[in-house]
């Protein structure tokens, strides 16, 4: 059951991942891929009325992880209290930005929030990625059951570690980078004109940062948890995932090259879906591996009553059965180009209209 | 420790109340969206359309400014209230994450569709969305309700070989009969606020003389929909909520009515101030008897004061507690009052022409607010010291490794932030109501520049 549901948690992650890194990552690069008020507001449009449900995915995974993993969610959030609360205050910024901006037309009212919208996106992308580096190098956890990392200590992986070092920095850097390459693709499929061709270039460049950074923290990886290398040699299986990275990666300057655009998108899918379930893959049956291995918390010393897990386990799936199907109704309605006209996507009835 | 406990009960405190002030406006909302949409399709007036596309306008910016606020609800569980979350993380975890799973997705996917996709959608497909949207967000209100009914009225759980609380019945969680009063009394105060608020946007309108249409519309749903409302709020839901404190919670329910003393004949106090070191109530204006009598339905029935029960027991904040408790009934009553009062004026057509009546029903706007927060204190001060009634006190629930150092500077960050984000907001609902339900419409007291159509 602990298992089960350690696949559930981690695959409502992979599709937070997915999808709100494709508007993560347009947010980063939204002042350099859009100069104009129109082209910024393509840009905007094309993650309008998408961004606040791909949202969902992360409070759902969070309510999953509550009553899958009480003890997880305890000594995880409070352990991370600083970071997280740093992270709730920049989804509070950022779904301003985006609400807020198109209200008024100003010179100084869009500039504040395009800055803004950029900015929270960007040190969203680090942020999740450097909790990712924390999970995975371990955490200082003891008897108690509880932690509290302060934001830095030395940046060192010694033993008075620190939320930010040089490998949780570095796993910040390549989610940045990967969520930029995705973001740009999706902005790429969904607008035309200067914005369609400068997110052509971002995408191509990022992809160079994110296949360095990738192959950079991936041999660190193996030094730092060795529980990955460990599971990979007890389950030679598990070397599917690292492969879907890799194809993912290879899939996407394949198609960049062939200048399918769909393909392109999906190619980036599947690298982070990849990379994500190595780690997922990597670090069982721990669900927050200990600096000291013996206070792990696994799937088993972390999960709720077996009742409930079984009784989750049925609404659950009824859940996600009905959220796929709204998805794909809100995603089908919102398909294709968004208008070049530079329409606000709180007046996105002209550009649906006009397709 | 103490220190840190009184900041993250603070922290909790500050950043529900500033949350609840958006999820009471959308819930009340939507059944009014709904009422719009419903009246456009049965008399095919698209005035009702456009009203239902300002009122939209207006539910979009709160539902971002409540979704923003409310995802720090959710992570506090975890970050301030950490022994708490483990302790009953597979109880009260089941219904925050059914929450997710069931209502944010639909409200979030419908409403991108229902401001966005009228066109696309066509006239029923938009007045689904319009339903969806209100089923999603009243989904979310009772799951809500449910965790917090838990924590009032613990039931459907056992204890674990380690002590920790597991689910025992998943039924017994979802439904039962503290849940569903909760849940009914919520609600109609949230509707309260809709109603409140749509009426006093069209009393501004009527009294300004503009967008009468409109003005009347929604004087008219506001009223309507609000006597009903106000009504159903004392009886039978607050009823039977006291009747549940009385049964379950005796020591709360004496600390809200200021009762220190056990007595029969037990009166209800209008008003007075709790002096706890004395145990008295100063300056009491009391109905005789009237506490018994709401109570055990009998005037000379004994309740049970403070006195009976060891103070260890005793809600420790019992003047915040017992205020909250009578500025709640007393706005209560006054609504009631109101409303009542402008059904009566609108059932003799003589409504929108009183305008003694439109400046109350404008003067009104912030009150259920006020009402439905003084509520939520009741509920929560009420609970104390504890957090899950009689099982944890809330004194054991706090994280242990969150210092009050690393809690005081995030409650100042979320108080910064949220001080900004009430400027924004207020604002931008003030464009809304200043632009009106017809944005293209030219206002002769608007500057002659066209407005520009985007």
């Amino acid at each position: 059951m602990g298992t089960l549901w350690y696949c559930l948690v981690a695959s409502m992650i992979v599709v937070y991942v997915l999808l709100d890194g494709f508007d993560l990552g347009a947010g980063a690069i939204h002042l350099i891929i859009a100069k104009t008020d129109d082209e910024r507001r393509q840009v905007l449009a094309s993650i309008g009325s998408v961004w606040d449900a791909n949202e969902v995915w992360l409070i759902a995974a969070g309510g999953t992880l509550f009553f899958a993993f009480p003890v997880l969610y305890a000594s995880g959030f409070s352990g991370f209290y600083l970071p997280l609360m740093m992270v709730l205050w920049l989804l509070i910024l950022r779904g301003a930005s985006i609400e807020f901006r198109n209200h008024v037309k100003s010179r100084v009212w869009d500039p504040f929030w395009d800055f803004l919208f950029s900015a929270s996106s960007a040190l969203l992308a680090v942020f999740f990625g450097a909790a990712l580096g924390n999970v995975v190098r371990g955490v200082p956890l003891d008897g108690s059951g509880y932690f509290f990392e302060p934001l830095w200590t030395d940046f060192r992986l010694g033993d008075l570690t620190g939320i930010l070092d040089w490998y949780t920095v570095l796993v910040g850097l390549l989610a940045l980078i990967a969520l930029v390459m995705h973001g740009a693709l999706w902005v790429r499929l969904k607008t035309t004109g200067p914005v369609n061709d400068r997110a052509a270039r971002i995408a191509g460049s990022a992809w160079w940062g994110t296949i360095c950074l990738t192959a950079l923290v991936t041999a660190i990886t193996f030094r730092v948890q060795p529980q990955v290398k460990e599971n990979l040699t007890t389950w030679p299986w598990g070397l599917v995932f690292p492969f879907l990275a890799v194809a993912g990666a290879a899939g996407v300057k394949f198609e960049l090259a062939k200048r399918d655009e769909r393909k392109a998108f999906y190619a980036s899918c599947a690298y982070l879906m990849g990379m994500l379930t190595s780690v997922v893959f990597g670090i069982y049956p721990m669900v927050l591996p200990a600096r000291d291995p013996v206070y792990s918390l696994t799937v088993v010393s972390a999960k709720a009553g077996t009742y409930g897990l079984r009784m989750g386990a049925i609404w659950w799936t009824l859940g996600m059965i009905l959220a796929a199907s709204y998805f794909s109704i809100l995603y089908r309605s919102f398909a294709g180009k968004v208008g070049a006209e530079g329409s606000g996507y709180d007046h996105a009835d002209e550009h649906t209209a006009s397709h | 420790m103490e220190q840190a406990l009184g900041v993250h009960r603070l922290h909790f405190a500050f950043t529900i109340t500033f949350h609840y002030i958006f999820p009471q406006l959308t819930m009340g909302l939507a059944l009014l969206i709904l009422y719009l949409k419903t009246k456009a399709l049965r008399t095919g007036d698209d005035h009702y359309n456009r009203a239902a596309q300002f009122w939209g306008r207006i539910f979009g910016i709160n539902f971002a400014v409540g979704v923003v606020t409310g995802i720090p609800m959710e992570f506090q569980f975890g970050t301030n209230w950490a022994a708490f979350s483990r302790a009953a993380g597979s109880v009260i975890g089941q219904t925050l994450a059914m929450e997710g799973v069931f209502s944010f997705f639909l409200e979030s996917s419908f409403l991108g569709l229902f401001l966005f996709g009228e066109k696309k959608l066509g006239r029923i497909g938009h007045w689904l969305a319009a339903f969806l949207v209100w089923l999603g967000s009243w989904l979310s209100g009772y799951l809500i309700v449910a965790t917090n009914a838990w924590m009032q009225y613990p039931t459907a759980y056992r204890t674990g070989r380690h002590g920790e609380i597991e689910l025992a019945s998943f039924w017994g969680l979802v439904v039962n009969k503290w849940v569903l009063w909760q849940y009914a009394h919520t609600m109609l105060g949230a509707v309260q606020t809709g109603c409140f608020v749509m009426a006093a946007v069209g009393a501004f309108y009527l009294l300004t003389q503009r967008d009468e249409f409109y003005g009347r519309t929604f004087v008219k749903g506001g009223v309507l929909v609000g006597v009903i409302a106000a009504c159903l709020q004392l009886f039978p839901t607050g009823d039977q909520q006291g009747k549940l404190i009385t049964d379950h919670q005796p020591v709360t329910l004496a600390a809200m009515e200021g009762l220190f003393q056990t007595q029969s004949g037990a009166p209800i106090t209008l008003i007075g101030q709790p002096n706890v070191p004395a145990r008295k109530l100063d300056n009491p204006i009391s109905v005789p008897g009237a506490l018994s009598f709401l109570t055990y339905r009998r005037w000379a029935a004994t309740v049970r004061g403070l006195d009976a029960f060891p103070e260890d027991q005793w809600p420790d904040m019992i003047p915040l507690l017992y205020y909250s408790y009578h500025v709640m009934v007393g706005l209560g009553t006054m609504f009631i009052a109101v409303m009542v009062l402008a059904a009566l004026l609108l059932l003799r057509g003589k409504l929108y022409e009183s305008r003694w009546m439109l400046w109350i029903l404008m003067l009104c706007l912030p009150l259920p607010y006020i009402a439905n927060t003084a509520g939520w204190f009741t509920a929560e001060l009420g609970r104390q010291p504890w957090v899950i009634y009689g099982l944890l006190r809330t004194a054991h629930g706090a994280s242990p490794r969150v210092s009050s150092g690393n809690a005081w500077f995030t409650l100042l960050g979320f108080m910064g932030m949220y001080s900004v984000l009430s400027i924004l907001w207020l604002f931008l609902i003030y464009r809304e109501i200043e632009t009106g339900p017809e944005p293209g419409k030219q206002l002769h007291t608007e500057s002659t520049v066209p407005v520009e159509a985007k």
